[in-house]
This record gives structure tokens, C-alpha cells and sequence, in this order.
């Protein structure tokens, strides 16, 4: 039976980012040893439901490294009794709150993959996203990481934030790779509804649609070049060092979300909890959201991936899958350079990523 | 009770418009007792929403009034409510056909307009006694005595006796029902004995009864299983039912008689077989010759509507249709566009008719138009000596066929305080007319005449005109001859494709920088996409303006939200659903909002 991916989000922050709209408390405003117990109590009682065991564990959040090694290792080890969870096992830290023996007692736990979240290695920039320690913090955690013998290590980093400019882009891109990281994580800024930063963008001396894609690709070819290939819109990786959690979302494979907020894909179902805290802590189920893992749904997700549409999986996964459809569709875009088409496969290029929503649209409807 | 021909008193109620006509015929209503009061609603006969809420008339309608005046004896009064607009002179003419008088309404405050002199001019001309009366002398600003004299010194009616009323409170609209019983004639001629003659002056369909036929009856009478003959059609039908209109219900009546206003009902399929102007005989015993002034309305204005989701075509033919029971005036026929895919050409008196019919197809219908550039009719004169008549861009010949070309005219009177005549007559200028004369109506307001190219005055003119004289000034026209004129078709290429839906004629004089409008506008409205977009404006083959849309860069959900992959399909199917409201040029995708912004193009 295949293993499905597990997620666990932790929905505690010190402070509130200015761009998140992630689900997220202020500590204090909850109590997190309860909730770590609430945690348990829903690991194991999916665990009764379900025979299926998971193979990666991802601690996500808000700020799952507030919790403290201690609280930390628990749900990991509460994760591993119910799901036999053995494979990758990646924890969110903010690298300001995090010190050697953070890293020590997680990884004796099981943890051996951490995700800094660092946004960018320039520090003005850093202020205005509302991280407060300087970028020394996260070298610092990334030593430690080390030390602790967790040496898979991603970053996460920002493409078109308040200021970014090719010069500055270049500063943040130089650290991630002489950094020791083997992973990276590079979103562009979407401004979500709510957001102070969405409220506020005039103000923001964001970077323009055109200038904020050069960046994306100055990115790109920068990251190839020191040896991070990218294998999806926006991850890149050293050999071997692929999330294999989040290719699970873009395989169209099974997860199963806990907590107030996270989503799951199980049994072709896609469902959610909503965003309230006590109503997970109250056992209170989780919504269903629609069916999924249909063709439509496959596409779209694989075509996040360098790798693309690949025919022969596809057809391996759905039977009356056939590729000419989609060749057909891909033709258009294949001339201006946005995508590859061969034998055995379509991949969005590059600059394809970039109009991603608009050409997967056209290649799905 | 049955009162006798001499007591008819037939009348029509004239104003420019928010002169308070409406508001005036509610009072008479209410002190005739004709309508009891916890029916009264305001503007009660103008029972179309759009009429209540832009405060017009858009349809004629008439309502028979019972009256016992001061002299002790009985009256009856057929108020005739005529469309307050030039776009609908014509159905004007035919109510004011069916009537001995007018009451001619001059706001206190305003004094005489555009219209009030139009109106009154129409009135005179089919032989109406004018009954002067002065409203609103409850506003602040109201100068009754001086507006008297004005009416005095232009129109040359004594206003001595002119009741000065405010038809808003109701104060002194009784003194207008006297002037009524007193001034206007009761109807002349009227013979029973004759051959049936009966004036249409309007038509409305009903879904149980028909069409049900608005009639003054100027000789003979008609009863119920008369056979009617429409004379400018030959169409014959059985009446199935005469009677009177009241405020709020039809009265069955034995027959009509001469003199009388009611209507008919025959089972009469469309308003086409009882067109406004034509005149009802009988079968039986035919009159031998019809009453003056019937003429077929014939559309100023043209334009192609579309609806926005090609799958509503057939509800689209359905609404027109069913407005079109209601509205000989207007036409309609299929049309295809490369562009905006089924659709039809229709075809307007003029272009408040345009906007009456598309917020009605929009909001009664509720469906989601693109309508193209109005365009009046041209004609075409060929090197080989034939002419043709042009309402639609797409159907324009190659031009090296072209001898010369001509366009319609409209004689127009603008009236207006004469600070602003420099306004006026550089707008007019600048509107390709030709100056005729200006008369001083009183030492402060003047009447400049005009001739203007019709296609010149369809769309924005009169917003224009009111905003470069701070809405003093008043507009009215009539269409004249056609003139020579050097024309010129614009097209409109996105990424190589011309868009015919986005083609018109102009004058060759305005073209170029009407070109590099069109292309600037189409710039901002365009969404930047996948492909760069060239839109170029073209005469023949030869571009003259030119923009680009840049490529779009960055359309990328890059962040996967813990999951949540149904967000991303959401995404993706909004997105979908936004494309389809969409016009699509080969790989082009157009929003409506880009045609909107060239059909508004403000000069």
C-alpha cells in the first residue's frame, strides 16, 4: 500500500507577518500544551480509522519551532506510534527562536529536515517583512542544525518583496548557496486579502510585474548554476534532496492535514479543518471540501513540476488518459518557448512557470 | 352617465422635459378623483420602472378623466400623455393629432426650453388651443410673473389667465381643469353618421387581449364584432371589445363614438398591424380616404447587439421579439460577427430609443449585452451610377468603388443663456456644423441653429453640451437632408485580425485622431496576456495608429497552501469562467469593458 505524507500544522506565531494569511495565533493567546495534546489525541484517533502509514511527516505552521524541542518531539514521536512515520521528517523554524539544543532534542526525536524560514539575506528587507533578527540568525540556526546532525536544510526566500532589485536578489541568492542549505524554497509575494500588506501596497515600493519575473528567472539561472536544480514552480534542490513531502501535493498522492487549517487528501476526498482552534481541540470533524485526484486535478499539479505531464505515468494512473489532447493544446505555447513537448512528455519552461495559471488552464479546460 | 359631445374636451399636456408633466397629470388625477388615493403612486401613468426612475415618458398614454366643473355640468377629459423626447416626435405628432388642445407646462424657475418652444410649435401646428400654465411657483427661484412674460413676448400666448399652479403641493391645479373646460374647443366635426375614421396614436400589448389599440375617433363610431380595417396596412380584424382607458383599469363601453378616445382589441398578434398614425376604418362601410400624417417611423440609429455569453442568442431573439410587440419603431434582424459571434442588428429612432431598449433587454430580460458603435444610415453613391444605403461598418464597399458618399443631417435648435453661445458654437464647430442663425428669445437667451451631421450628434452631444454650459442649455432637432460628405471606414486589427464589431465611419478629417484615441483606449482596456498584442487602426490597408499590448510576465500561484489544492482549481476555474465574458480574436481575449471604452470615446 502506498504511504501517505502527513501534515501537522502549529498555528503559533510571536508575532504576526505583514503578508501572511496563514492560520496562525499569537502565543499566549492558546495554550500549547494543550494543544500539542489535542494533536495526539487526533493523530491517534485517524491512526483507528485509517490502516494507511505515512513515510514523510511535515511540521508546518505559524511557527512550529515556538512550541520548544520538547513539545516537538512529542508530536513527532506521537506521529511515528500511530502512522509508523519513518521517512522524511521536516520541521518550520523561525531562526531567531531556535538554539542548539532545540535542534539536539528534535533530531533525537526523529526530525531530520528543517525549513528556515529566512525570506531574505538582506536585512532591510528582512525589517519590512517583519522578521526581526538579522540574517547572522539564520546562519547561526543552520550551524546548529548541523551540529545537531540534521543536514538537510531548506530556505525559504522571497521574489518580489518591498525593495528587491537584481542587486539585492543577487546578496540573498549568493547566501542560499554558500550557505550550506540543500534546499530552497522561492515564492513569488502574492498580497492576500486581510494582509497589512494588502491593505498597504501602494506604499510598499513593490517591485513591478515585469521587474518581479526578471527576478524569478535571474533566480532561476542563478540557483542551476551553483547546483540547485529546480524540479517545481517555485523548489529547488541539490541532487537527491527533493521535498519528498511536498511532491506527495504535486503527485497528486495521498496526506492527511491535522490541525485548525490543513488540508488532506485521502480516499479521493479532499477536506479540510477550518480555520478555529477550538473547535480541532473539541474533536469538532473536518469539512469536506470535493472529490479529487481526477485527471483534470493530475494534470494541474504535475505541470508544477520541471518534470511536467510525463504520458507514460499518467496512463499508468488513468486509462483512457491520451496525450495527443494535450500536445494539441501545448502547441501554442511551445512556439513563444513556454513549454516542452517531446514523446514522452509536457513541461512548463522557465518562463512558463511564470504564466503557469494562465497556460495550465488552457491545457486542462 | 353618458355626457354629451360638447363637455369632450380632448387634451394633450406639453413641456421640455422635467417641467413637471408627470407630476401635473398625477394632480389631475387625484383631483378628478380618478384614482383612489392609496393607488396613487407617483407618476402613475408612466408605468414602466425606467420611465419612473429617469423621469420620462417613454410611451404615450391617455386616461379618461370625469370632471364636474364650476359651471355645475359634467365633463370628460381625455388626458393624452405624449413621450417627452425628439427621439419619439413622431408618436408626439400623432397624440397631438388626436387632440383639441394642449396644456403647455413652463417651469417658474426655468422659463422657456428647447422643447417648450419645439412642442408648443408642434402644437400650433396641428391647429391646438394652448393653455398655458406656470408650475413649480413653490421653488425659491421661481420667477412666475417674468416667466409669464417671457411666454408672452416669444410664443406670443397670453398668459393673463395662465394658472400659475405647483403641481408638486396641488396648489391651483384646479384653476388648470377650468382653463381646460373653458379654452379648449370640444371636438369639432364630430359626426356620427360618418364612415368610421379613428386616429392611432399609440398601441400596447397585453398577453390576454392582444394588442390593445389607442384610438380618438374622428368620424363615425365602432362597436364590439365591427370588422376593422387598418387603412395604411389593409389589415382587417373583428373587434372583440371598445371601451375607455381609466387611471387604473380598462372600461368596457357599448361603442365608441366621434369625438372619443378608448381603444380596440381585436386579437391583433403584434403593434406592426396597428401602427401609430394609421387610421381605423370599418369593413363594412370604409372611409375613402385616411386621416393626414401617417408615416412608417423609419431607424436613425443602428447598431449591432450581441449578448455577452453566446449561449443566450435565443433569449436575446425571444426579448426582442417580445419588446417588440410592444415597439414597431423597433427592428431587428440577425447579424453574424467574427468578433461577437450571433447577434442583431437593430435599429433606433434615435439613441435614447438605443439605451431604453438595451437597459430594458438588460434588466427585464436580464441579459448581459455588447452592443457596437451606433452608426446612422449613409448612402453610398457607386462608380457604376448605383447608390446604397449603409447602416452597418461591415457591409461598407471597397472604397475604390466609391464615387462619393453622404450623410444625414439634423436641423438643430440649441437654446441656452447666451454667455455660453462661445461653448456652443465651438462644440458645434468642432461637430462638423454648419452655423445658420442665432435669435435672442429674450435679451438673456438665445436660440442657435444649426446644421449638424446626425453621426456627430449620436453618441455623446448632448453630455457634452450640458457639461459646457453647467446644464442650462436645451437641445432639439429634426433630421433634415443628406449631404456630400468625405467618409472614411476605420478598422480595428488586434494581433493582425480585424475586429469588425470595432469598425466605423467617419469623417475623413477626424479620422486620424480618432484613430489614435481608439488605440490608446483599447491599450488600457486590454488585459496585458500570454502573447504579445498588436492593435493597429486602419483606412483600407494603410495603418494609422498603432499600440501594443505588452506580454503578460507573471500569472503564477506560487505558493502551495499546505495542501490546499482546491483552492488552486477555484483559481483556475474563475479564472475560466472571467475568460468567458471574454471576446475571443484568435488567440486574442478582449473585455467587454475595451468595447464599452471605444463606444464611450469622450472627444
Amino acid at each position: 500500500m502506498n504511504k501517505i505524507g502527513l501534515y501537522i500544522h502549529i498555528p503559533f506565531c510571536k508575532s504576526k507577518c505583514p503578508y501572511c494569511d496563514f492560520y496562525s495565533l499569537r502565543t499566549g493567546e492558546a495554550d500549547c500544551e494543550s494543544y500539542a495534546s489535542a494533536v495526539k489525541s487526533s493523530l491517534q484517533s485517524w491512526a483507528e480509522r485509517t490502516d494507511k502509514k505515512a513515510d514523510t511527516l511535515y511540521l508546518g505552521g505559524g511557527t512550529p519551532s515556538l512550541l520548544g524541542g520538547e513539545k516537538i518531539s512529542r508530536i513527532v514521536l506521537a506521529a511515528k506510534e500511530s502512522f509508523d512515520c519513518d521517512g522524511e521528517i521536516t520541521v518550520e523554524c523561525n531562526p531567531s527562536c531556535v538554539d542548539g539544543d532545540f535542534f539536539k532534542k528534535i533530531a533525537a526525536a526523529g526530525v531530520n529536515r528543517v525549513s528556515l524560514g529566512m525570506q531574505s539575506a538582506v536585512d532591510s528587507e528582512r525589517k519590512k517583512l517583519g522578521r526581526i533578527a538579522d540574517v547572522k540568525a539564520v546562519e547561526q540556526a543552520i550551524n546548529k542544525a548541523h551540529l545537531a546532525g540534521i543536514e538537510n536544510i531548506s530556505l525559504d526566500l522571497m521574489i518580489g518583496i518591498p525593495e528587491q532589485n537584481e542587486k539585492s536578489l543577487a546578496q540573498s541568492l549568493e547566501f542560499c548557496a554558500s550557505s550550506g542549505a540543500t534546499h530552497i524554497s522561492a515564492y513569488i509575494l502574492k498580497l492576500e486579502e486581510g494582509t497589512w500588506f494588502y491593505n498597504n501596497a501602494q506604499k510598499l515600493n513593490l517591485p513591478d510585474e515585469d521587474l518581479t519575473a526578471d527576478l524569478y528567472l535571474q533566480m532561476v539561472g542563478f540557483l542551476e548554476e551553483r547546483g540547485f536544480s529546480q524540479y517545481e514552480i517555485s523548489n529547488f534542490a541539490k541532487p537527491g534532496y527533493e521535498s519528498k513531502h511536498n511532491l506527495k501535493y504535486w503527485n497528486c498522492e495521498e496526506y492527511l492535514g491535522i490541525g485548525p487549517a490543513a488540508h488532506s487528501f485521502l480516499d479521493g476526498k479532499r477536506f479540510y479543518y477550518p480555520r478555529d482552534i477550538k473547535a480541532f481541540e473539541k474533536g469538532d470533524e473536518p469539512i469536506f471540501d470535493c472529490d479529487g485526484g481526477d485527471l483534470q486535478e493530475y494534470i494541474m499539479l504535475r505541470l508544477r513540476l520541471s518534470d511536467g505531464l510525463i504520458f507514460s505515468e499518467a496512463k499508468k494512473r488513468f486509462d483512457d488518459f491520451s496525450k495527443e489532447e494535450y500536445i494539441k493544446k501545448a502547441l501554442l505555447f511551445e512556439r513563444a518557448g513556454l513549454v516542452k513537448t517531446d514523446e514522452n512528455s509536457i513541461s512548463l519552461t522557465a518562463q512558463g512557470f511564470l504564466l503557469s495559471n494562465g497556460i495550465i488552464e488552457k491545457i486542462i479546460y | 352617465m353618458a355626457v354629451p359631445k360638447q363637455n369632450i374636451r380632448n387634451f394633450s399636456i406639453i413641456a421640455h422635459i422635467d417641467h413637471g408633466k408627470s407630476t401635473l397629470a398625477d394632480r389631475m388625477l387625484e383631483q378628478t378623483e380618478s384614482v383612489a388615493l392609496r393607488d396613487m403612486t407617483a407618476q402613475l401613468l408612466d408605468n414602466m420602472d425606467l420611465e419612473r426612475e429617469r423621469g420620462i415618458t417613454i410611451k404615450a398614454h391617455a386616461v379618461k378623466l370625469d370632471y364636474k366643473a364650476k359651471d355645475g355640468e359634467n365633463y370628460v377629459l381625455n388626458l393624452i400623455d405624449t413621450p417627452g423626447h425628439v427621439d419619439f416626435n413622431y408618436e408626439v405628432s400623432r397624440s397631438l393629432a388626436a387632440c383639441e388642445g394642449a396644456v403647455l407646462i413652463i417651469d417658474a424657475s426655468q422659463g422657456i426650453e428647447a422643447q417648450t418652444l419645439a412642442n408648443t410649435y408642434l402644437a400650433l401646428d396641428h391647429d391646438l388651443e394652448i393653455v398655458p400654465v406656470i408650475n413649480k411657483i413653490d421653488l425659491p427661484a421661481a420667477d412666475p410673473e417674468g416667466v409669464a412674460r417671457q411666454v408672452e413676448d416669444v410664443i406670443g400666448l397670453d398668459c393673463e389667465l395662465a394658472p400659475r399652479v405647483s403641481a408638486k403641493t396641488g396648489l391651483n391645479v384646479d384653476q388648470v381643469l377650468e382653463r381646460i373646460v373653458q379654452d379648449v374647443p370640444a371636438p369639432r366635426e364630430a359626426d356620427d353618421s360618418k364612415p368610421l375614421r379613428a386616429l392611432i396614436f399609440d398601441s400596447v400589448y397585453d398577453s390576454y387581449k392582444g394588442v390593445i389599440v389607442y384610438v380618438r375617433i374622428m368620424d363615425g363610431k365602432i362597436k364590439a364584432g365591427d370588422t376593422m380595417r387598418m387603412m395604411a396596412t389593409g389589415a382587417e380584424f373583428t373587434v372583440v371589445e371598445v371601451g375607455y382607458m381609466r387611471a387604473t383599469s380598462m372600461e368596457p363601453a357599448k361603442e365608441l363614438t366621434a369625438g372619443e378616445v378608448g381603444y380596440i382589441t381585436a386579437s391583433i398578434k403584434t403593434v406592426g398591424d396597428a401602427q401609430v398614425g394609421d387610421t381605423v376604418t370599418t369593413a363594412q362601410n370604409p372611409a375613402s380616404e385616411p386621416l393626414p400624417g401617417y408615416r412608417k417611423v423609419n431607424p436613425m440609429v443602428f447598431c449591432g447587439v450581441y449578448p455577452a455569453d453566446g449561449a443566450d442568442y435565443e433569449n436575446l431573439r425571444d426579448a426582442l421579439e417580445k419588446l417588440r410587440l410592444n415597439d414597431a419603431s423597433l427592428s431587428y434582424e440577425p447579424e453574424t460577427s467574427g468578433a461577437l459571434g450571433f447577434g442583431f442588428r437593430c435599429g433606433f429612432l434615435g439613441l435614447l430609443h438605443l439605451e431604453i431598449i438595451q437597459e430594458r433587454l438588460e434588466r427585464e430580460y436580464n441579459l448581459d449585452l455588447v452592443t457596437t458603435i451606433p452608426s446612422v444610415v449613409y448612402k453610398i453613391h457607386l462608380n457604376d451610377g448605383s447608390v446604397i444605403e449603409i447602416d452597418n461598418p461591415t457591409h461598407y464597399p471597397d472604397p475604390a468603388n466609391i464615387a462619393y458618399s453622404e450623410e444625414p443631417l439634423v436641423d438643430a435648435h440649441i437654446y441656452s443663456p447666451q454667455e455660453y453661445v462661445g461653448a456652443i458654437m465651438d462644440l458645434c464647430q468642432d461637430r462638423r456644423g454648419v452655423f445658420k442663425n442665432m435669435d435672442y428669445i429674450t435679451p438673456e437667451r438665445v436660440d442657435i441653429h444649426y446644421l449638424l451631421p446626425l453621426n456627430e450628434i449620436i453618441y455623446d452631444f448632448f453630455d457634452v453640451l450640458k457639461s459646457r454650459t453647467k446644464g442650462y442649455a436645451s437641445f432639439d432637432y429634426e433630421i433634415a437632408d443628406y449631404q456630400r460628405s468625405d467618409l472614411v471606414k476605420l478598422d480595428v486589427l488586434l494581433n493582425g485580425d480585424t475586429v469588425d464589431a470595432l469598425s466605423f465611419i467617419i469623417h475623413s478629417e477626424k479620422a486620424y485622431a480618432k484613430a489614435r484615441k481608439i488605440a490608446e483606449k483599447l491599450k488600457e482596456n486590454i488585459p496585458r496576456q500570454m502573447f504579445e498584442i498588436p492593435i493597429q487602426i486602419a483606412i483600407g490597408g494603410k495603418v494609422i495608429a498603432r499600440e501594443t499590448v505588452k506580454a503578460m510576465r507573471k500569472d503564477v500561484l506560487a505558493k502551495c497552501y499546505g495542501g490546499d489544492i482546491t483552492r488552486k482549481k477555484k483559481l483556475l476555474e474563475k479564472q475560466k469562467e472571467g475568460k468567458k465574458r471574454m471576446r475571443h480574436f484568435g488567440t486574442v481575449e478582449v473585455p467587454q469593458e475595451a468595447f464599452m471604452a471605444v463606444l464611450k470615446l469622450d472627444e
